[in-house]
């Protein structure tokens, strides 16, 4: 799928590795710089295909960070996809894995359940906004936020299996009633 | 949500491996809410609140959150073993099954049926993680300070559209404040 535009693993990797330990919210935190370096920068690709590629990455199981190996497959092949795939994930997973472990050394200390209590709450408030701005997203027609708002019902009220929510609703989209 | 069990022996590394492994596979529409499940509901290797402050701490660091928490809870169990196993059962077989559907996709992208059956499929997975949200923020029932906090985030955020990293600068701060101040 390269194109040929010169895209190299080592360029993808400075690309990624750069964002990893800027990217406070995760990916999508930085997704305007990664399609400023990926489309305008480096011109590896256009923007309809970032989108593309995007909205894949969205669709498909898994971290949505996996846009990097998507993008990266798409500019150099599999070197490309591990390169970038890998340099997003080190640098973050090694500051994670040094800060984590003092966070759970020092769990008893006064000052840290202090720091624990106030940031709960801020947590919370960032995964239910999260959470609404994702739902505004997919809403497309009524008929989704519906079926949104009776997921969300269904999940919290029951114990069904998610996977069985999620099928009925590729089903009623496939089946073009929604 | 009868999901508050007592802490439990650690998971071994390959039980953390196959852990994200599973979470991976089946984590349509990000993999939160299927890693608070694995972790609290069905494995228990965390307790509601420990998972909540965990994911507190991982959301402040840079990076992918569930990739954060899978080096944390990976580390804090079995120490650098643990997080190798964590991360790589996490990515490894979504990054398989991510190339294929791209290569699938790029093939049939134009047919309707696919494309609506995707839309549906995201709205539902806007549900799931809309209901993983309501049960990440339930440890908050009770605390009106805390209610108070995350409802300004909520609003900073979703309805405001701020910036997120100054959003946190100042917010993450002041909570701790008021908490030390009133409580």
């Amino acid at each position: 799928m390269s194109d040929g535009a010169g895209g190299t693993a080592l360029e993808l990797a400075g690309v990624f590795g750069q964002l990893s330990l800027v990217s406070i919210g995760g990916i999508n935190a930085v997704l305007p710089e990664l399609k400023r370096q990926v489309v305008e920068r480096h011109g590896w690709m256009t923007a309809g295909d970032f989108a593309a590629l995007y909205a894949l990455a969205q669709a498909a199981p898994g971290p949505n960070m996996l846009v990097s190996t998507l993008i990266g497959w798409h500019v150099a092949g599999l070197a490309g996809a591990l390169a970038a795939t890998g340099a997003l994930v080190g640098p973050c997973a090694l500051l994670t894995w040094l800060v984590a472990g003092a966070w759970h050394r020092f769990r008893d200390r006064p000052w840290r359940l202090l720091v624990q209590s106030g940031l709960m709450p801020v947590t919370a408030g960032l995964v239910v906004a999260a959470a609404i701005v994702l739902s505004e997203a997919t809403a497309v027609s009524p008929g989704h936020a519906v079926l949104t708002a009776i997921a969300a019902v269904l999940l919290t009220a029951t114990r069904l299996h998610p996977l069985w929510v999620l099928a009925a609703g590729a089903a009623l989209g496939a089946a073009g009633l929604l | 949500m009868s999901d508050a069990a007592p802490p439990r022996d650690p998971p071994t590394v390959a039980a953390l491996f196959w852990g994200f492994l599973s979470i991976g596979v089946i984590g349509f529409g990000g993999v939160l809410p299927w890693a608070r499940r694995m972790m609290v509901e069905q494995r228990r290797w965390l307790t509601p609140a420990e998972f909540t402050d965990l994911l507190g701490l991982c959301q402040f660091l840079p990076g992918p959150n569930i990739v954060n928490l899978s080096v944390a809870l990976g580390s804090r169990f079995r120490g650098i073993p643990g997080a190798v196993a964590a991360v790589v059962g996490l990515i490894s077989l979504p990054m398989v099954i991510v190339m294929t559907l791209g290569a699938v996709y790029a093939a049939y992208a134009d047919h309707p049926v696919v494309a609506q059956g995707a839309v549906g499929l995201a709205a539902a997975a806007s549900g799931l993680v809309v209901a993983t949200a309501l049960k990440i923020a339930s440890p908050l029932r009770g605390k009106w300070l805390g209610i108070g906090v995350a409802l300004l985030v909520l609003v900073a955020i979703a309805v405001l559209h701020l910036p997120l990293v100054p959003t946190m600068l100042v917010l993450a701060p002041a909570s701790i404040l008021l908490h030390w101040w009133l409580q």
